[in-house]
């Protein structure tokens, strides 16, 4: 149970931050940041097949990475609050995309030392993707952070907005806990001082500060979450909801 | 017989494997590609290891479609399994299909130091397809396809694109 839990929080992660990017697909600020959102949601869209098909695996019966991707309510989500949270603007897309990067990244160099086979293997293929992802937000961080003042108050919106969620993704919940143990889930604590201070020296570098920004209550990983969810499952789950078992 | 980095037994298998394209970059066959990874053949019944580019190339499918049919028509009985591990890298690109690449108007991947060169710092180093100078910048990271960066030539002012190194 714990280890299914634990392949849903890693897939959640990265099909709710996908379908938020695919949502500007023909609506990116230009061609090429429209393409390279596009891009980024393929790549993590990618890693959920992978997940989901493992997952189904596991699971036998009549489950496919179809059904646990369309046929799940919010509470049987356990993404993390950021990744939910809105587009508003290219500002808020870049510092959301950065935040879980920097994460993402750290997190995959772990996995790839997993003793669950075939999560490894998902890391050590996404991993090559994901330091492609780290360079293009962090280099939008800087240009953005550290431009104009219409873009520097900007980006400090959004960092004022997002940055409150980040210690959820080092939250450890029991059934992590037992999973780092056994060597199958990677331990976010293990990475969390190095997370902050890429972090920090990036958001120096850009003249962004985060010194007065408080945590807010964020408990994705457990199913619990924010307004947003339920708007973007409605869509992603629309075709299967009207249409029970259509196939293309 | 030795096709890239795999060894293929039967001569056959591996011309009909040559004609299976890369439906994205059709002069590339999944051969040239270096995605099928292992090809053990037994009679008629043939086992394909084949692994995916990038996670979520929408060409994978179509690729593995592909195979199966064009050796199901020659009789075959083949099997195609999408395997992970270990990771493809644009090393497996056979140089056969690196010229073949370049002929096509995409540049093919520098090494990896280079590629972040040319990617991070803008270091005019990737060859234009079109008249063979390295007076090229880069126009965008992300390409038309996961695979690729878009790049312009500063001499003959031709949009190109360029394979990206993953390693
Ligand atoms: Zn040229």
């Amino acid at each position: 149970m714990s280890l299914r839990t634990y392949i849903l929080s890693l897939s959640d992660n990265a099909m709710i931050l996908g379908h938020r990017l695919s949502e500007l697909c023909g609506h990116g600020p230009t061609l090429e940041t429209d393409i390279a959102l596009t891009n980024i949601s393929l790549d993590f869209f990618g890693q959920v097949r992978s997940y989901l098909q493992y997952l189904a695996s596991i699971d036998g019966d009549q489950v496919t990475e179809d059904t646990l991707a369309f046929l799940r309510t919010e509470r049987e989500h356990h993404n993390c609050i950021l990744l939910e949270q809105p587009n508003v603007d290219f500002a808020h897309i870049i510092m959301r995309q950065y935040l879980f990067d920097v994460f993402q990244l750290l997190q995959l160099e772990q996995q790839m030392l997993s003793t669950d086979e075939t999560i490894a293997a998902i890391a050590a293929k996404a991993i090559k993707e994901a330091r492609y992802h780290q360079r293009f937000s962090e280099s939008w961080v800087l240009r953005l952070g550290d431009g104009t003042e219409v873009s520097h108050t900007k980006m400090q919106t959004a960092l004022d907005t997002l940055y409150p969620f980040v210690h959820e993704l080092f939250t450890q919940n029991d059934w992590e806990k037992e999973l780092v143990e056994q060597g199958i889930a990677s331990d976010v604590k293990g990475f969390e001082s190095r997370y902050y201070d890429t972090v920090f020296q990036t958001l120096k570098s850009a003249n962004l500060s985060k010194d007065d920004i408080i945590n807010r209550y964020a408990q994705g990983k457990n199913g619990i979450h924010t307004e947003h969810l339920g708007y973007i499952l409605t869509e992603l789950q629309y075709m299967q909801r009207a249409y029970p078992n259509m196939q293309w | 017989m030795v096709v890239g980095q795999i060894h293929i037994a039967s001569e056959e298998v591996a011309r009909l494997l040559s004609t299976v394209p890369d439906p994205e970059i059709p002069v590339l066959s999944v051969l040239d590609l270096g995605v099928v990874r292992r090809v053990d053949i037994d009679g008629k019944n043939i086992d394909i290891d084949l692994t995916p580019t990038y996670s979520g190339c929408p060409a994978m499918d179509t690729m593995a479609v592909d195979i199966t049919s064009a050796l199901l028509a020659e009789g075959y009985l083949p099997k195609v399994n999408l395997v992970l591990s270990p990771a493809w890298s644009t090393d497996w690109i056979s140089e056969n299909g690196r010229k073949k690449l370049a002929e096509y108007g995409v540049a093919p991947p520098l090494g990896n130091e280079l590629d972040k060169r040319a990617l991070l710092n803008g270091e005019r180093l990737v060859t234009c397809t079109n008249c063979q100078s390295t007076n090229t910048t880069i126009v965008s990271q992300f390409g038309s396809t996961a695979c690729k960066a878009l790049f312009k030539c500063e001499d003959c002012l031709e949009p190109f694109d360029y394979f990206k190194c993953l390693k």
